[in-house]
């Protein structure tokens, strides 16, 4: 007799001993450097350490009781991924503040702010798994998400509400609560747009259409779609003149698409209508032209004096190059000199004291948390979930590479945050609710399918 | 679906791939370039963050210190307690440059030496904080005082360097006019761009060290290379030795001809070289330059060093005989007109060859280099440059230059009690402004301790009996050499 639940593919474990080990790591980790910060800048180890250990703590045990109750099946990397990447952010910025310097970049530095932040954000991780049992029931709410996103969007053009700060109108005033980027909300109602809607027209937009070359064309009416984010997009970069989410966007949409419908095709013209777009943007705003000479010339001293020229990216390739390989160590170098250093340009902030070791480590964190991602999404049993999954991993990954490409260098600079490092609430709040629906997500996958009632007794098995 | 989404997931690794392998080009490729770009504002605090090394003369007079500061930024300030009278040796240490021993010296002053290795490696371990190493010098602060006094109270541009004949070491390096250090090596980047822009633009061009950087025609103090070649080219020749000394030389291939000082006569037509010296009879010379003829004198000027490359630390602007041209040129240039070039340094050199027996020894500014707990890193050991001439006619020279003193242009230069030997030049300029001024000597003649060269630029007076840079330079050169036998 053999036991039917038997399988050929071994099914996923539950992990959670191993997961509370390396959550207790990357506090670990965390308390470490924060430590070091302390020890390398006033030589003694910060007043305050045994409040924030026990507080980062504190909350991460909530976080991973809250997992473990309502999520068991959950891929176990996920939330010590995220942690790790939490603390060292909140190490950085808590470094930031200490450097003893009048500079934006010490003085705008808040980490208390910061780690009442991620309180919060890590709270709205916990609410949202504790309410949202079953992901799929955003599916019904796919143009209601459609709807909120849009809105959110276009929010910080309403007269009154929306503010405009550094040169881009992004923000929205709260009363008495400071100002919130709703665009980082925007986004995942977005992405979870996106999944309905593509689940429900991917049959039509991924088999109409004929055969040119080695190319499938789609029909042009199903261009509707890809031709309306396009220039909502567009629309972003016009009027709120912020690069950076109309990049992410458009870009995370073509790859949902092409999840969806498995056809090159969109892809291609998914890039020439954003190249079309780049160029028409270069042409016609000043500020699209000066990023891209930037990115050709940073070097060119006349960029580099001037205002909104050079100086900045340049600020940040110096503070990885004093990094070298392998840093100046914790509170020994001048993250402080790269102006934004908390937010936009925390990556080389990172960089300079922590070198090529620390931030090749860092990536590596970032990548694994983008592949668990998609590991969830493979294993996910429904076209919804795969989308939902898929769109947020690369959601992810694509703003990493926008952001941290742009401060490098490797391609022309966007304004947007680092996720979970960067300063900033609304980030912050948004990102961790796309952990918590990939949480949610992956706990649906790796549950294991409910066994077949079989009422017409046990299988007899004869054996010759 | 899951074919795309692996291919979704591979792409996003080729993302994270480009990132890493970008990031890798930054700081391991890149990253030697970048952070030593002058842009860097963290090259500007660390220049500040560490104690530099002191300079100092004569082991004992302190040039340039640095003292704490209560700035997190600057921890250390540099100071010029000397001011002025050092600025051309000591250099300065501005936020993005330095110059002189700042500079040529700066990783040993600021510790970051490999020769230094050991000394970090202990401090550590005892955790103290790495000090630069301690640059001692070979300046002779009664020299450098006395050179500075004296030319400055000619109230002209010029420039003093003084060797020890024995050893190459410069005892005294003066060059006017001059600057005040410590207002090009403040923190202060707007402050000290504006004053360096102000003294980079000033017709005195104080931030020029014209002991070593700016070369001028020597004039008359050049026949004496022109006699050394006259007597190395036979043995037999002598401070007696009877020369062709016309009152006019008329210049082989053009129809002009070559006068005395002032048009006077140089004896009867025919006079021993040593009255030649002393009178500083232009045709006599010019006639041997000619007789000689190109390569002969080219040859010498090279004994003396002229044309070698020279770091003193700092680097020395070349000497020049010039390049063949015809005879008339020859002639001009044998008694230090035309495209004859030198640096004072190269003068001073000339002379302290002379009294060295005939071997100029390779000069040298720096005595000894300390580690900030008196270890020694390096020590000068004086070093053989060239042999100029032979001893014999080094001893025939040093005889009518002592003559030139007592008898002749140079009496201004006398010291009771002590053979002086000396040559005094007057340098035609092309601009129409009076002559300059030269005059190179040694001292004592028997035995010498100190060897000068002196210009003081357009200080020769345009008329006058005496040979003019008798009158303006040696009187200078007399004091600096008093200072340092006395």
């Amino acid at each position: 007799m053999t036991d039917v639940t038997d399988s050929p593919v071994p099914m996923p474990a539950k992990r959670r001993v191993a997961q509370l080990g390396m959550l207790a790591f990357a506090v670990g980790i965390v308390m470490f450097a924060y430590a070091n910060v302390g020890l390398a800048v006033d030589g003694q180890v910060p007043a305050g350490m045994l409040t924030y250990g026990l507080g980062l703590g504190g909350l991460m045990l909530v976080a991973y009781l809250v997992l473990a109750r309502f999520a068991p099946w959950a891929d176990p990397l996920i939330l010590p991924l995220v942690t790790l990447i939490n603390g060292l952010g909140l190490v950085m910025i808590y470094r930031l503040s200490v450097a003893k310097s009048d500079l934006p970049s010490a003085t705008l530095a808040s980490p208390t702010s910061q780690l009442m932040w991620t309180f919060f954000g890590i709270a709205l991780f916990t609410v949202t798994l504790v309410f949202l049992r079953d992901h799929r029931a955003l599916q019904r709410l796919t143009y209601t998400a459609g709807a909120a996103g849009l809105l959110l969007l276009v929010s910080p053009l309403i007269p009154f509400l929306g503010q405009e700060i550094n040169g881009a109108r992004i923000w929205i005033g709260i009363p008495g609560l400071g100002q919130l980027q709703p665009a980082e909300f925007a986004k995942l109602a977005l992405v979870v747009f996106f999944a309905g809607y593509l689940v429900a027209k991917r049959d039509v937009l991924a088999l109409a259409g004929r055969r040119l070359l080695f190319i499938d064309l789609p029909r042009a009416r199903d261009l509707g779609p890809i031709l309306i984010t396009w220039g909502i997009s567009l629309g972003v970069l016009v009027l709120q003149k912020d690069l950076g989410s109309s990049l992410l966007m458009f870009g995370t949409f073509i790859a949902m698409l092409y999840i969806a419908t498995q056809r090159t095709s969109w892809v291609l013209i998914g890039i020439l209508l954003f190249v079309g777009g780049a160029i028409l943007a270069g042409m016609v705003f000043n500020h699209v032209q000066e990023r891209f000479e930037v990115y050709l010339n940073p070097e060119d001293p006349e960029l580099f004096f001037k205002v909104g020229g050079s100086g900045q990216l340049m600020e940040g390739l110096f503070a990885l190059g004093n990094g070298g390989i392998l840093g100046t160590g914790l509170g020994q170098g001048h993250p402080e000199l790269i102006p934004l250093a908390f937010s936009d340009f925390i990556f080389p902030a990172t960089g300079e004291e922590l070198g090529l070791t620390g931030l090749m480590a860092l990536l590596m964190v970032y990548a694994l948390l983008v592949e668990r991602g998609l590991r969830t999404s493979l294993a996910a049993r429904d076209p919804f979930s795969k989308l939902l999954a898929g769109g947020l991993s690369f959601l992810l990954a694509w703003q990493l590479f926008i952001i941290v490409g742009g401060v490098t260098n490797l391609i022309p600079l966007t304004g947007l945050v680092t996720p979970f490092m960067s300063q900033g609430g609304s980030a912050l709040l948004a990102n961790w609710i796309l952990i918590a629906l990939l949480v949610r997500t992956s706990d649906a996958a790796r549950q294991p399918p409910p066994q077949a009632i079989q009422n017409e007794g046990m299988t007899q098995v004869f054996q010759r | 679906m899951n074919s795309p989404i692996k291919r979704i997931a591979v792409a996003c690794l080729a993302m994270f791939a480009l990132l890493m392998v970008n990031v890798n080009y930054l700081q391991a490729v890149r990253a030697e370039e970048l952070s030593s770009d002058a842009k860097d504002r963290r090259n500007f605090f660390e220049r500040y963050a560490v104690q530099r090394g002191r300079i100092t003369a004569g082991g004992k007079v302190i040039l340039a210190q640095s003292k704490e500061t209560n700035d997190p930024n600057f921890k250390f300030v540099r100071e010029y307690p000397e001011g002025k009278l050092y600025a051309h040796v000591t250099g300065f240490f501005s936020p993005e440059s330095a110059d002189a021993i700042e500079a040529s010296k700066n990783k040993l002053l600021d510790g970051s030496s490999t020769d230094l290795l050991l000394r970090r490696s202990i401090d550590l371990f005892t955790g103290e904080p790495t000090r630069g190493a301690n640059v001692d010098l070979t300046i002779d602060p009664r020299a450098q005082e006395a050179a500075h006094e004296a030319l400055g109270k000619s109230g002209k541009r010029g420039a003093l360097v003084a060797l020890n004949p024995k050893t190459g070491a410069i005892l005294a390096m003066v060059s006017l006019p001059t600057y005040e250090p410590a207002e090009l090596s403040g923190t202060d980047k707007g402050k000290v761009f504006t004053r360096y822009d102000q003294l980079a633009k000033d017709k005195g061009q104080p931030l020029l060290n014209r002991t070593i950087r700016q070369t001028y025609a020597p004039g008359s103090t050049f026949k004496v290379v022109t006699a050394a070649a006259f007597l190395e080219d036979d043995d037999s020749r002598g401070p007696t030795t009877t020369v062709e000394a016309p009152q006019r030389l008329p210049l082989p291939g053009t129809t002009i001809s070559l006068p005395n000082y002032g048009g006077a006569a140089c004896g009867a037509g025919q006079v021993p070289l040593v009255f030649a010296l002393e009178k500083s009879c232009n045709t006599p010379f010019g006639d041997i330059g000619i007789k000689l003829g190109y390569d002969k004198m080219r040859e010498q000027t090279e004994k003396f060093g002229m044309g070698l490359d020279l770091e003193v630390p700092m680097t020395v602007e070349k000497s020049d005989f010039g390049k063949e041209e015809d005879k008339a040129a020859l002639a001009m240039s044998a008694i230090g007109q035309r495209s004859v070039r030198m640096t004072p340094l190269q003068m001073a050199m000339i002379a302290a060859g002379i009294a060295n027996d005939g071997t100029v020894m390779k000069p040298y500014l720096v005595n000894k280099i300390t580690d900030s707990k008196g270890d020694s890193i390096e020590e000068a050991e004086p070093d053989e440059l060239t042999e100029a001439v032979s001893p014999e006619t080094a001893a025939k020279l040093r005889e009518m230059m002592v003559s030139v003193v007592n008898n002749g242009t140079a009496n201004l230069a006398q010291i009771p009690g002590v053979q002086v030997g000396g040559k005094t030049g007057t340098a035609e300029t092309s601009d129409g402004k009076p002559p300059h001024a030269w005059f190179i000597s040694f001292a004592p003649a028997n035995d010498p301790k100190i060897a000068v060269a002196v210009i003081v630029e357009s200080g020769a007076a345009r008329v006058g009996a005496e040979a003019t840079g008798g009158g303006t330079a040696a009187p200078i050169a007399k004091q600096v050499m008093e200072a340092v036998l006395r």
